[in-house]
């Protein structure tokens, strides 16, 4: 069990690093200089040259990626060239936020998506069934940004009862603890419906195929022919069995899930990675940006391996052909 | 069960199908469909923010109302269409020519250049698709043209991972053993005999992927990135509304339902062809 492990984790590290690089060498091959971004239109030649200097980016490249790539690994991310702060403490700041979000959703839209995808299962063949697949193909082609807007619209400006901006009211720091709390979660009710609305169709229509595939099975028809009720062969048999592949799912879909959180972060101002990530990239903020694809690439992989020991756990053939 | 029927008859084709070709003829008609200018403004203070199916002081007739500008926005709608699909469909197109090279040219030759093509797909396929769009647009000036060529160089993994598998277990066949004992080479093989019989799978592929790709490069123009105004997009139409919600909720509404009936379209038709070739299910 541990031997693959530490190769997917030796895999995941490479990935990482490959994107780091990937994105280092990007930025370099732009056009657009940061020091001119830095110090503005009216700067001289010579104060530019200055800036470079300062920033280090009148080294040859290959000394650059070397000097960056080894501090980075210890941990030093450098300063934001456009805000002057820490990347690590920008970073650092905007993560849990972003986690928090995608790992609310990701729960709500694999219940969400499950369920609706057993009932379709259950009642395959049927109206319902029909219904319910014209529903999660609305949703699997809905836009986030877009539906963010709907929500808000609705919510915020015509009913008046959700707040869709940033992750906490202004006063918030003035409340006491209970209201504190419920202010977090008024914030988080657009962003994460939105994230969750957005993915549950995806699943619904994954779960459905799964069960569906499994019908006729040798095991479901020797547990129907021992007695087992029907709501039982279902959950108990059907599901446990379809979910192997859903729990795959999971892992592979973290870098899609991760995307929509960027839309959905850029659209409540959500204070995550993502928008971290989109302001970066508009302001060439070079540091900022690296760490923030690398963090990001990081959680994906993370995702992915997460995913893969919840298959193993779910799944008894998969921990044996790992043991052998 | 659905697979027996023919394609005609399945109602998820001729409903997917209804819907992107309406939104095909949309696009290529929009000169004669609507005011043939999506720039045009006349008078802005009595044009802006009309609601669908007015008519403005000068007599022109507004189906799906006015924007802040007093732009038409079905006449907007309808030249945005024109971009979301030649971008949706290039960029799958430049998608499917990377991935079936890819994962031909990995089928084909085996051994290490194999191990690294694998390997390089595999990586990009870890990679937040989302993340390298938004760096590469934002550091290039952004573009129709670049739109395509990063949706294209993002999205050919799935194709590649297609066509190696799909090649692999089609080359195990008898009719590719007798065709490499008539001696043919591998690269005829190829083309000749196993790309043929791959043409379905990548065709369902494709379909899927053109909802994805236009929604994406709807993203990219939402955010900025992507189709710069004043030339109309479905993604710069949203944004443009974004700040009108209260007052003129059509502008962002319009093109958002647009979107969703297109990539509908793709994904209906995509999964009807998908039943008729076999019961592997999509990723």
């Amino acid at each position: 069990m541990l031997r693959p492990l530490l190769f997917r984790a030796a895999a995941g590290v490479a990935v990482v690093w490959g994107v780091v690089t990937l994105v280092f060498l990007l930025l370099h091959a732009a056009p657009g200089d940061p020091a001119a971004l830095l110090v503005g239109a009216a700067a001289t030649p010579a104060q530019i040259a200055e800036q470079r200097h300062a920033l280090g980016l009148d080294r040859p490249l290959p000394v650059q990626y070397a000097v960056w790539l080894a501090r980075f690994a210890r941990g030093d991310w450098g300063t934001s060239i456009a805000t002057g702060r820490p990347v690590r403490a920008m970073l650092g700041a905007a993560w849990p936020a972003t986690a928090r979000l995608v790992l609310l959703s990701l729960l709500l839209s694999y219940a969400l998506g499950i369920a609706l995808g057993v009932v379709q299962a259950r009642f395959g063949g049927t109206g319902l069934d029909t219904a319910l697949s014209a529903a999660s193909v609305t949703l699997f082609a809905l836009p986030g940004y877009w539906l963010g807007l709907m929500l808000m619209m609705v919510f915020t400006y015509e009913l008046r009862v959700l707040p869709a901006f940033g992750a906490a009211g202004l006063d918030a720091e003035y409340l006491p603890g209970p209201a504190r709390l419920l202010d977090a979660i008024r914030h988080l009710v657009l962003p994460v419906a939105t994230l969750t609305i957005i993915g549950v169709g995806g699943i619904a229509r994954f779960v459905r195929g799964a069960m569906l595939d499994l019908r006729g099975s040798l095991f479901l028809t020797t547990a129907e022919a021992r007695g087992v009720t029907p709501g039982r062969l279902l959950i108990r048999h059907a599901l446990r069995n379809a979910l192997i592949p859903v729990i795959t799912l999971l892992g592979l879909s973290l870098p899609a899930v991760f995307s929509g959180a960027v839309f959905v972060e850029a659209i409540f101002t959500w204070p995550g990675v993502g928008r971290v990530l989109v302001e970066a990239v508009q302001a060439r903020d070079y540091p900022v940006v690296l760490a923030a694809a690398a963090v990001s690439a990081a959680l994906v992989v993370a995702g992915n391996l997460l995913a893969e020991l919840l298959a193993g756990w779910a799944d008894p053939r998969i921990r044996a052909s790992h043991a052998g | 069960m659905r697979a027996d029927r023919p394609l005609g008859r399945d109602g998820r084709a001729l409903l997917g199908g209804a819907l992107l070709a309406a939104a095909i003829l949309v696009a290529a008609l929009a000169p004669l469909i609507t005011t043939g200018n999506p720039a045009g403004q006349h008078e802005v203070v009595a044009t802006r923010l009309l609601p669908p199916g007015s008519t403005d002081p000068f007599g022109a007739f507004h189906l799906l109302g006015t924007d802040r500008l007093g732009r038409d926005v079905w006449t907007r709608l309808a030249y945005g269409a024109r971009v979301s699909l030649a971008v949706g469909t290039l960029a799958v197109v430049l998608s499917v020519v990377l991935g079936v090279g890819v994962g031909g040219a990995a089928a084909l030759v085996r051994g290490r250049l194999s191990t690294v093509l694998l390997g390089l797909t595999d990586f990009a396929l870890a990679v937040p698709r989302v993340v390298l769009l938004l760096l590469l647009s934002a550091l290039w000036a952004p573009s129709v043209t670049l739109v395509v060529l990063v949706l294209g160089a993002t999205g050919w993994m799935t194709i590649a991972r297609l066509v190696y598998t799909e090649s692999l277990s089609l080359a195990a066949r008898p009719f590719a053993e007798s065709a490499l004992a008539l001696g043919s080479g591998r690269g005829r093989l190829m083309v000749r005999h196993l790309l043929p019989n791959l043409l379905t799978p990548i065709v369902v592929a494709s379909a899927l992927g053109v909802g994805n790709a236009i929604l994406l490069e709807a993203g990219l123009s939402f955010l900025g990135l992507g189709v710069q105004p004043p030339a109309p997009s479905w993604g710069n139409m949203i944004a443009a509304g974004r700040d009108a919600l209260m007052d003129a909720p059509w502008i962002a509404g319009a093109p958002g339902v647009a979107l969703v009936l297109v990539v509908v379209g793709c994904t209906l038709l995509g999964d009807a062809l998908q039943d008729r070739v076999g019961p592997a299910r999509s990723g």
